[in-house]
């Protein structure tokens, strides 16, 4: 290949590079050599996923809900809307629908076509959530999909998927855990983990290591 | 289409693998293939119902051999080509042999970045009426389009009831073909596992999607 624009890799002594990687590298010189992209920017992209976006934006949102009765009605009623009034958190766009976790209903959310997912809440989707076993039982063995997480429910709790087949994003609003009466937003939102926000975990319970 | 990515329900894949303290990409390339199709569905490329009908018509095999951000790959450079963005030889040669086709939005460069940062829009105005309401019994129709919907398949001809409506929304049957947004009324559909899977699926189960209208009709 003869290009100029090899930027990013020149630094790097890869002494073999898979056949994955040299067309991923063509195709990046080619759509600059054409002007369509700047290399820069798909730095910049990158950088702003791995730094901007993550877990800690849901889990603010999760712990600022379970401290405030209104701002946790606000959120069921429209999530987007009661999230962009959060300052603090990452932007966030239209069609949020948050949904809330009881005693007496799960909810759990997948998407069995691709892998949508609510990531300026959660970050990019873990592997599993994009891989064929959780897209193709997460609908039909939820109670079997939770077992791999480690998580057992009661059996006459409902389980309620959200199959995420629109543009529409589900963000899981889990069950406050006991025995944090009097805690604060911040070391509640140390509590909230991604899994708890998809419904494949629960948070962290006091004094459990995290 | 009814390609293998419709797997709600399908058997033998066997364990969810949970990974601990997964890495956001496990190689270096996986990043600069999610950048270069972030930047380039900003710059106009094509729109993000597109993208998924390409991953889609992956051939099967291939499909279920690549992973994920491989398929994000295959369909990008072969979406890239077909759009006329890029040609065969250009690919074979690993470098630029003419020059770039204008793209809507422009090159994508540093000042765009932040866009990618928030979610698309695609609620739009209503062209008519919402047909139905909270509560209403409806039936998936029983469609089997060769070409991208997102009605899957195992709710097709079942009966479930409206819980939420979301609005009007860009329609992504017609909007992957380019053949306009043709926004549609959307609604969260909610189903009886049992209705879906038959009398010995767990009976806690209920499990929705969210179904634009043309995919349903009155029951």
């Amino acid at each position: 290949m003869s290009h100029d624009h090899d930027h990013h890799h020149h630094d790097h002594d890869h002494s073999e590079l898979s056949e994955t990687e040299l067309r991923v590298r063509a195709l990046e010189t080619i759509l600059t050599e054409k002007g369509y992209v700047e290399p820069a920017a798909l730095d910049a992209i990158i950088q702003a996923y791995e730094t901007k976006i993550g877990p800690h934006n849901g889990a603010r949102v999760v712990a600022k809900a379970w401290t405030d009765a209104d701002f946790k009605k606000a959120l069921l009623e429209d999530g987007s809307k009661a999230i962009g009034t959060l300052g603090h958190v990452s932007r966030v766009g239209d069609h949020l629908v948050v949904v809330e976790n009881t005693p007496q209903r799960h909810n759990m959310v997948v998407c069995t076509l691709c892998s949508c997912y609510p990531w300026e809440m959660l970050g990019l989707p873990p592997v599993w959530y994009k891989a064929s076993p959780y897209r193709s039982r997460a609908v039909k063995d939820p109670r079997g999909v939770l077992a791999e997480f480690d998580v057992t429910l009661p059996k006459d709790t409902e389980i309620r998927v959200w199959d995420s087949t629109a543009e529409t994003r589900f963000l899981v609003l889990p069950m406050r855990p006991a025995g944090t009466e009097g805690w604060s937003e911040e070391q509640l939102a140390e509590l909230v983990t991604r899994d708890s926000m998809i419904g494949t975990g629960f948070p962290r319970t006091p004094g459990a290591p995290s | 289409m009814n390609g293998v990515h419709d797997m709600g329900g399908m058997d033998g894949f066997g364990k969810v693998e949970p990974e601990p303290n997964e890495p956001m990409f496990h190689e270096a390339w996986e990043s600069r293939v999610l950048a270069m199709v972030r930047a380039m569905g900003a710059a106009g490329a094509f729109n993000i119902d597109t993208s998924r009908f390409y991953r889609e018509t992956l051939p099967p095999h291939v499909y279920l051999s690549s992973s994920y951000y491989k398929k994000w790959f295959l369909g990008l450079e072969e979406m890239l080509i077909e759009k006329g963005y890029l040609t065969r030889e250009e690919v074979a040669a690993g470098r630029a042999m003419q020059p770039g086709k204008a793209l809507k939005h422009g090159k994508f460069d540093l000042a765009n970045v932040e866009r990618v940062m928030v979610r698309g829009k695609f609620a739009r105005p209503a062209p008519a009426p919402a047909k139905f309401d909270i509560g209403d019994r409806v039936r998936a129709k029983n469609i089997h389009p060769t070409t991208h919907t997102r009605l899957p398949r195992y709710v097709r001809g079942h009966v479930g009831v409206v819980e939420l409506n979301h609005g009007c929304h860009v329609f992504p049957d017609t909007a992957a073909m380019e053949r306009g947004e043709n926004p549609q009324w959307l609604y969260t559909v909610v189903f009886e596992g049992r209705d879906l899977w038959g009398a010995g699926a767990d009976p806690t189960l209920k499990v929705s999607v969210d179904a634009f209208e043309p995919y349903l009709d009155p029951v």
